[in-house]
């Protein structure tokens, strides 16, 4: 049994789209460049809680995941670890439908959860491009990782660390890059907060 | 220092104060450990979590880490997740299958059952004679599968546990038969586990019935989450109970339910107005739960907390969970989110959108509560704030003891049910015996017998 699951891993290690790197051309620099300056303004718009504004980043098919992680046996890390977006329960599997509701209800101003409103700061670093479609140069779509570190400090003495990885898929609008996936991997098992009321 | 035993003032139900030592204090919260959760029956998890033989999902029974585990033959336990020799886990894996539980310090193993198998050198170390059975795993004293739910009890003494859940019973049950009303077939889709910084009492008397507490919910009813959201209705779920006569049940043993009869005639409510397939499902639930159950069917549930530390959610959402103490002033908070085993793929991937957008440290509804819970408990530890109780005298004497439900039962919003909880709180802390903890006064125990 434990052969099967550790085969699995590694085909699932091996799947493409993340596997061969995109070579370090000057469009390649060109086009991080680009999408590290998105991702700035796209931390500044939510540290500066200008949510409805973060929401038009979002394409309006948008996968927003954060699935669970597990403490699972060496070998079944790809088949097990996480839970799977589009099945069972994870922190968040959302649509722009809920995602949108989330920013309706800070604005409420009654959201005790976020009334008085955290004060929170994202911090994005690690950017690398590890697709691009149709090609480097003239790219339409982007597969991207990057790491987080988001500071939370709540009403007084409240305080979260919050460290992860992020596995986006962006694409070109008319209106610039959105992000149309994005996968996020906290570095947690049970959750070590009371809620996760921020957006990653 | 000798242990507080100053319950009965602590605890004043008659004139509806309690005090906030109980929700703070360390001592307290110790003894809290030893003379409720080692008696107590607890959810340890549910059967869908273990479907197949030797597989294992890690638990917890108040502060301590435990094995639910399904054994070769296929049939279910639960074990202190210590080894015998120095303690070590020797499960450190969330979930999984296997046939040995092998320690990672000395490398005792452990069979599927809980029974010591290897011990390394034992015949040159141990002469041969280590006494196996006598260092198997700790195993619980009682253990129960109720519809697939899987609950258990340090002590020996305890009644089974359909004794013990009393009168509360047909009410958990509305949180875990088939929508349809057929009984028991719910499966756990997921597990939602965090920390967070309050008394796990808050936690349990939230879901007692304190729907006094509704206005801490206004920004989702404001904006609508439920399953009819899009379609334009507020609120955080479908009125299924507009019509209902609700009420608010306190139990003898502890538990505390609010649950709703519907109208004589019963008729539908348009439910799940967002997706087409789940309306006719449930639409269809309905009709069939009415057809199997008659009279039955009008007893819909909303919340419940089963003595000490186990709540359900009954319709919208639907799931259990386990308030698990973590110190006086933390808790880990765990929810098992339930759909019926058989529903159609559609109403399953409905329900688990719902169920994330509703519920947990990510939900929009209880993250409401989790901050009320934390800024209470850390307004209550102060010198000055002990020296104040907390005020329990909502709805005093607005009850029925007479009603066919069992009980004390409240028609109108009460703290009735939280009175009832405490008070039982109380029997146990002063090491009351099965009889009291049931809810036999002391001198009627013949009555009780
Ligand atoms: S602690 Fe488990 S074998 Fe020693
Ligand atoms: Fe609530």
């Amino acid at each position: 049994m434990t052969t099967t699951v550790q085969d699995q891993d590694r085909q699932q290690q091996a799947a493409p789209a993340t596997n061969a790197p995109i070579e370090r051309s000057a469009a390649y620099y060109r086009l991080k460049a680009d999408v590290e300056d998105f991702y700035y303004h796209e931390a500044d718009l939510l540290d500066d809680r200008r949510f409805r504004d973060w929401l038009e980043l979002l394409t309006d098919d948008i996968s927003y995941f954060m699935p669970i992680r597990r403490n699972v046996k060496f070998g079944q890390q790809a088949a097990r670890e996480n839970t799977k977006r589009g099945e069972g329960i994870s922190w968040f599997d959302e649509d722009k439908w809920t995602l949108t509701k989330r920013v309706e209800q800070i604005l409420t101003g009654v959201h005790y959860a976020e009334e008085p409103l955290s004060r929170i700061t994202h911090m994005v670093s690690n950017v690398q491009i590890k697709g691009a479609r149709p090609q480097i140069d003239a790219a339409r779509e982007l597969d991207v990782t990057s790491r987080f570190l988001v500071y939370q400090n709540r009403v007084e003495y409240e305080t979260y660390i919050f460290v992860g990885r992020r596995n986006d898929t962006l694409r070109l609008t008319d209106n610039g890059w959105k992000i149309a996936r994005r996968e996020i991997l906290l570095e947690q098992n049970i959750l070590l907060a009371k809620n996760l009321t921020t957006f990653f | 220092m000798p242990l507080r035993n100053d319950f009965d003032q602590l605890v004043d139900v008659k004139g509806g104060f309690i005090s906030r030592e109980i929700f703070v204090d360390a001592d307290i919260y110790r003894q809290e450990l030893d003379k409720v959760f080692t008696r107590a029956w607890l959810l340890v998890g549910h059967e869908s979590l273990v479907p197949n033989p030797g597989d294992f999902y890690t638990s917890r029974m108040g502060e301590e880490s435990v094995i639910l585990c399904r054994d070769k033959k296929g049939e279910i336990h639960v074990f202190l997740n210590s080894c015998r020799h120095r303690g070590m886990k020797v499960c450190r894996y969330e979930q999984g299958n296997t046939s040995l539980f092998t320690c990672p310090y000395h490398s005792w193993t452990y069979t599927t059952d809980g029974k010591l198998q290897g011990v390394p050198l034992h015949r040159t170390l141990y002469d041969g004679v280590l006494d196996r059975e006598a260092n198997s795993l700790v195993s619980v004293a009682k253990l129960c599968n109720y519809k697939g739910s899987i609950w258990a009890t340090w002590d020996k003494n305890a009644p089974d546990f359909i004794t013990y859940l009393g009168d509360a019973k047909i009410h958990l049950d509305q949180a875990l038969d088939c929508r349809d009303g057929r009984e028991g077939g719910s499966e756990v889709i997921g597990v939602h586990k965090w920390v967070f910084p309050a008394n796990w009492k808050f936690a349990a008397e939230n879901f007692l019935g304190d729907t006094y507490h509704n206005p801490s919910h206004r920004s989702v009813d404001l904006i609508g989450i439920g399953p009819s959201a899009a379609a334009g209705k507020k609120g955080r779920r479908d009125d299924e109970l507009e019509k209902a006569q609700h009420v608010w049940i306190s139990f003898p043993e502890g538990h505390g339910v609010h649950s709703a009869i519907q109208p004589e005639a019963n008729e539908y409510i348009e439910s799940f107005l967002d997706n087409p397939i789940l309306e006719q499902y449930f639409r269809h639930c309905f009709e069939e739960r009415k057809r199997r159950l008659g009279e039955g069917a009008r007893l819909l549930p909303f919340v419940g907390t089963i003595f000490p530390n186990t709540s359900y959610h009954g319709r919208q959402p639907r799931g259990l969970c386990a308030w698990h103490p973590h110190s006086p002033t933390s808790t880990e908070g765990w929810r098992f989110f339930l759909v019926d085993k058989d529903a159609p793929k559609e109403a399953k991937e409905y329900l688990r959108r719902y169920y994330m957008r509703y519920s947990g440290p990510a939900g929009m509804t209880e993250q409401d509560d989790m901050e009320n819970w934390l800024y209470a408990t850390a307004a209550s530890t102060g010198t000055v704030a002990r020296r104040y109780p907390f005020n329990y005298q909502q709805s005093m004497g607005a009850y029925v003891t007479d009603h066919p439900l069992g009980g004390d039962v409240s028609l109108q919003v009460t703290e009735q049910i939280a009175r009832g909880f405490y008070r039982r709180w109380t029997t146990y802390m002063q090491g009351g015996d099965w009889h009291e903890l049931l809810g036999s006064p002391a001198g009627n125990r013949q009555a009780a017998e």
